[in-house]
């Protein structure tokens, strides 16, 4: 069961990066990083103390917004019936979909935060705990964005219905992913840890069940 | 036995489709169902393969299935020949299995097309060749012949006796007849509870 899951990786990183998908949460991050210092002005002590916590908002929302293609298209066309009828889990489907999911944007969002980080005036300790941060949230944006594309697959304004029940489920990670930017704040990298150990743990065998109880 | 099915009962938005259903297939037989729209045949398909829970009643398998519905479940982005070479890999059936199929089902000239660029018939040719492809023993068709002009539902018939020549089993619900001597057949009107 287990070696159906490089193809079915491969394939959604494939379709990711030719249906142009992926691109969109790194133009996403880059712009709100330039439009930012337009905003508030370009006071450096200002964005270099706020930089940080905004980039943390646009990687949440960057992660949201491909959630509608994650699941629907495959429940829609067939593909997720063909893997099943093949003997593969509904749990191992979501368990590489999350990893092609945070392939496709995690690392990609992470490279694109260098640049913004110099737009922003970030200084070099605040960039590398942003990047440990991301490093550590992106897996569980991850997991989330699959979670909730599990469960509202195939409902009617679905992208809209995501984005509620996304949101608060991110405020943990956005808590303690901005406050990790603080010098010798190990204890909130601990809790974000935690966090992405406990989404990532959770989502294939809860997204498995939706998936599940949609069939019916 | 590939396919015993006993007991076995559907429940599909509170209504019974059907129940008591009993029937045993062996290896180089072939089952069409047949029976009015929205009478079960669809539902008995996917309850063989899985897909819908099994409530009432028993279905063991021995082979593995293989299915081809309305959905052909073939990128449309991707051209035709890598997305059925997709699928191929996972049931990890040998290559020349997949070249054949494209052949048998007329798809050689349309392999290099992105699917979005097919027409019906062709997606259905594709989802057929899937199955063709799959080395699957026990063949699941839902409408075959649906969007097939004369020349291919010549070429699904040919595979079709192929399949059950080679010892292979098919279970097919059609509303019209299809170039295939079926062994059985099952009119699902006839097990409404």
């Amino acid at each position: 069961m287990m070696r159906a899951l490089w193809p079915l990786m491969r394939r959604d990183i494939a379709a990711a990066w030719s249906g142009g998908g992926a691109w969109l949460p790194v133009i996403f991050l880059f712009l709100v990083a330039s439009l930012y210092p337009f905003a508030v002005g370009p006071d450096a002590r200002l964005l270099g103390a706020t930089g940080g916590g905004m980039l943390w908002i646009a990687a949440l929302l960057a992660a949201l917004l491909p959630i509608e293609r994650l699941i629907a298209p495959d429940v829609e066309s067939g593909v997720i019936d063909q893997c099943l009828v093949r003997g593969i889990s509904d749990e191992i489907i979501v368990l590489a979909k999350l990893i092609a999911h945070w392939l496709s944007f995690g690392p990609p969002l992470m490279i694109t935060a260098l640049p913004a980080s110099a737009l922003l005036k970030l200084d070099a300790g605040t960039l590398i705990r942003l990047e440990i941060g991301l490093a550590l949230g992106t897996p569980a944006l991850a997991a989330l964005g699959v979670l909730v594309a599990a469960l509202t697959a195939g409902l009617r304004s679905a992208s809209a219905i995501a984005g509620l029940l996304a949101l608060p489920l991110a405020v943990p990670l956005l808590i303690f992913g901005a406050g990790a930017l603080h010098e010798g704040s190990g204890a909130a990298l601990k809790f974000l840890a935690a966090i992405a150990l406990l989404l990532i743990a959770i989502t294939p065998i809860a997204a498995g069940a939706a998936m599940r109880a949609g069939r019916e | 036995m590939i396919v015993s099915v006993s007991g076995l009962a559907c429940i599909r938005g509170g209504r019974r489709l059907y129940a008591g259903l009993e029937f045993t297939l062996a290896a180089g037989e072939s089952l069409r169902l047949t029976g009015p729209n929205g009478v079960g045949k669809s539902s008995l398909i996917r309850q063989i393969c899985g897909l819908l829970p099994c409530t009432e009643g028993s279905i063991s398998l021995s082979a593995s299935p293989a299915l081809a519905d309305e959905r052909a479940a073939l990128d449309a982005d991707r051209r035709l020949g890598e997305a059925l070479r997709f699928w191929a890999r996972l049931d990890s059936a040998p290559s020349d299995l997949l070249d054949q199929a494209i052949e048998r089902m007329g798809l050689d000239a349309l392999a290099e097309l992105p699917v979005r660029m097919l027409s019906t018939g062709q997606r259905k040719r594709a989802a057929l060749a899937r199955v063709l492809a799959s080395g699957a023993a026990l063949w699941l068709l839902d409408e075959p012949g649906n969007g097939l002009d004369d020349a291919s539902l010549g070429a699904l018939g040919r595979a079709m006796d192929a399949h059950v020549a080679g010892g292979g089993t098919i279970i097919a619900a059609s509303h019209f007849d299809l170039p295939h001597s079926f062994t059985r057949s099952i009119d699902l009107r006839y097990c409404a509870p």
